[in-house]
């Protein structure tokens, strides 16, 4: 089970990373979406994929998931997702002063804007 | 009372949210900023004392035995980086007043740099890994707050990038820390010390070294990993530069610190002699960018990027003079940094441009302010009264004493190049004849943004001077990075 998670994983990181040299800006935030994504799934299956019981105390189960990492994901999908609202609403705000959302055409230095 | 570590981090962060509430009053912004730190730097210093006296400070949270709970450690090394952020946090606060504008200060900016040190303090004091990846995105985030705060087009075009190299070294930090989870089942960073000292450093083991390294590396810009930061730190307004030059990139060089005399001590023919590369040719890309421009923010900005070779070239000795070096010599450059972006501010601010071909003559307008300057300058290079020299001493010596000649002669041919370059900016904006016509700024808000700057650039002739005071809290910062068993040890024994 975990070597095919691995590979999906794996997928998940090549579309992110494929996504994220793109031109386009919404495309690279689609990109962090799925590289946060396989983040995540990949703390699920390192922590190991045992267990048949969730993690919560009950009568007669004695073979649980492991919490931490569920307790660890949990964190880290709110942190990315305020991330990822901030850099949504960012993009929102780039496109709008700046009038593309094309990454090549955000290149330049001070003396640009002066 | 035990708790007491938990203040410095603490105080931010209620002074911060007690800010949130009236944003527009810019009086009570002010004074609630001031306050909060004033009240931080007294506990930071308070801390700092109760660390050397009593030894290393351990909470682990709702009295769980210290594996299990989330750690708190507050050693001399984190103990002196926190009284170090607090005091450049007060100081910038101060220097804001005068020179960030009310707009910004009507926008939860204060707040902004109170939970962006809450984030550093923890960071620097942290004993779960986990929880050093929070307290990161909590400087993170309040860093894109700051980055991005006044909407200018060079400032959303930056911190697009500067948000998006963040999120993606993020993003490996968490992977990273799942992959160590998998290895050592432990998250406490003294009982992770302990189970790879027991499996003695296998092959995966070193992996994880490396990629902590390139996540490290990404915020403390490193070499093949700084590309970023030069264009992202211009974007901002100064006081801003300053506190993220003194600051953030000394976050991940504190981590990189952390985690290479924590865990990684088994194997360092590997992983401190690739340490020991990338810090050289940090130094080397450093001064290349710094001999470059005509910018002034642009030189110090790859000043930063020499000083994290420096710093990690020390680390990478594992000898105690070349660790004590390194902790001198971190806590010099976060002040002298934030010192010397502050002079540039005002030499900006009085010039009304940031290229040097375009200044001259300021020495005859503003002798103070060229002093000054020259002072900073001089102990950024290491100057022997000055505080820059302590620690390059140590860490070369350290360099001499672990076999490295060539790399410990490049670090002393580094210093020149910083000399040459922070001269340059001294040359041409303050001998010659005047250029152009200065930006008329009025007494008052000079006074107030040259204060600070002058006693701040007095507490680094302070720190140089009176090394011989702050030797012994080095000496214990070092033997504690130079003997891993001080820290597990002082953590795991409850």
């Amino acid at each position: 089970m975990e070597v095919i998670m691995a590979f999906v994983i794996g997928f998940l990181f090549m579309a992110a990373v494929y996504l994220m040299l793109s031109k386009s800006l919404l495309r690279i935030i689609i990109g962090t979406g799925l590289l946060s994504h396989g983040a995540h799934l990949l703390i699920l299956t390192m922590g190991g994929l045992g267990g048949s019981a969730p993690p919560v105390l009950a009568d007669g189960v004695t073979d649980m998931a492991d919490a931490i990492p569920q307790a660890l994901i949990l964190t880290a999908i709110v942190i990315s997702f305020g991330v990822t609202a901030f850099f949504l609403v960012l993009a929102y705000r780039a496109y709008q002063e700046l009038g593309t959302d094309d990454m090549n055409l955000m290149r330049g230095t001070d003396e640009d804007d002066e | 009372m035990s708790n007491f570590l938990l203040l410095p981090i603490i105080i931010p962060f209620f002074f911060g949210m007690l800010l949130m509430f009236a944003p527009k009053n810019i009086r009570y912004q002010r004074i609630g900023a001031m306050t909060g730190l004033t009240i931080a730097l007294v506990t930071a210093i308070a801390l700092l004392f109760k660390v050397k006296n009593e030894g290393i400070q351990v909470v682990t949270f709702g009295d769980w035995p210290a594996p299990f709970g989330i750690t708190l450690v507050s050693d001399t090394v984190s103990a002196l980086l926190v009284l170090t952020s607090v005091i450049l946090a007060f100081f910038t606060v101060w220097y804001s007043i005068s020179a960030i504008g009310k707009e910004r200060e009507s926008f939860f900016y204060y707040p902004g740099i109170l939970f962006m040190l809450t984030g550093v303090n923890g960071a620097f004091t942290t004993g779960d890994i986990f929880n050093l990846f929070v307290f990161f995105e909590v400087l993170l985030m309040s860093s894109y707050l700051l980055i991005v705060l006044g909407g200018e087009k060079a400032q959303l075009r930056e911190s697009i990038k500067y948000i998006l190299v963040n999120v993606i070294s993020s993003a490996i930090f968490v992977i990273t820390v799942a992959f160590l989870y998998s290895v050592v089942g432990t998250l406490n960073m003294a009982d992770i010390a302990v189970k790879i000292a027991a499996i003695g450093q296998p092959g995966i083991i070193t992996v994880i070294a490396v990629l902590f390294l390139i996540v490290f590396g990404l915020k403390a810009a490193i070499f093949p990993l700084y590309f970023w930061l030069p264009s992202s730190y211009a974007a901002p307004p100064i006081p801003v530069l300053a506190l993220f030059g003194a600051l953030l990139t000394k976050v991940g060089v504190y981590a990189i610190t952390r985690t290479y005399t924590l865990f990684f001590v088994h194997d360092t023919g590997f992983t401190h002699e690739l340490l020991m590369i990338l810090s050289v040719l940090t130094i080397l890309a450093g001064c290349i960018g710094a001999l470059a421009y005509f910018d002034v923010k642009k030189i110090i900005i790859y000043n930063i990027i020499i000083a994290v070779g420096v710093i990690l070239f020390g680390v990478s000795q594992m000898n105690d003079n070349a660790l004590m070096g390194s902790m001198f010599y971190l806590i010099h450059d976060m002040l002298i940094k934030a010192a010397l972006f502050f002079l540039v501010g005002i030499i900006i601010a009085v010039t009304g441009t940031s290229d040097l071909r375009k200044m001259g003559g300021l020495m005859k307008t503003h002798p103070a302010l060229g002093w000054f300057y020259l002072i900073a300058a001089f102990g950024l290079a290491g100057i022997p009264p000055l505080s820059g020299f302590v620690g390059k001493l140590l860490i070369v010596r350290g360099g001499f004493e672990a076999g490295n000649l060539g790399a410990s002669i490049w670090i002393l041919l580094s210093s020149l190049v910083v000399l040459l370059s922070v001269i340059r900016i001294f040359i041409y904006a303050f001998w010659g004849k005047e250029q152009g016509s200065l930006q008329q700024i009025d007494k008052g808000q000079y006074r107030m943004m040259f204060i600070p700057t002058a006693i701040l650039v007095m507490l680094t002739v302070f720190y140089g001077v009176g090394s011989e005071w702050i030797t012994p809290f080095m000496q214990d910062a070092a033997n504690i990075l130079n003997n891993p068993s001080v820290y597990t040890d002082a953590v795991l024994k409850e």
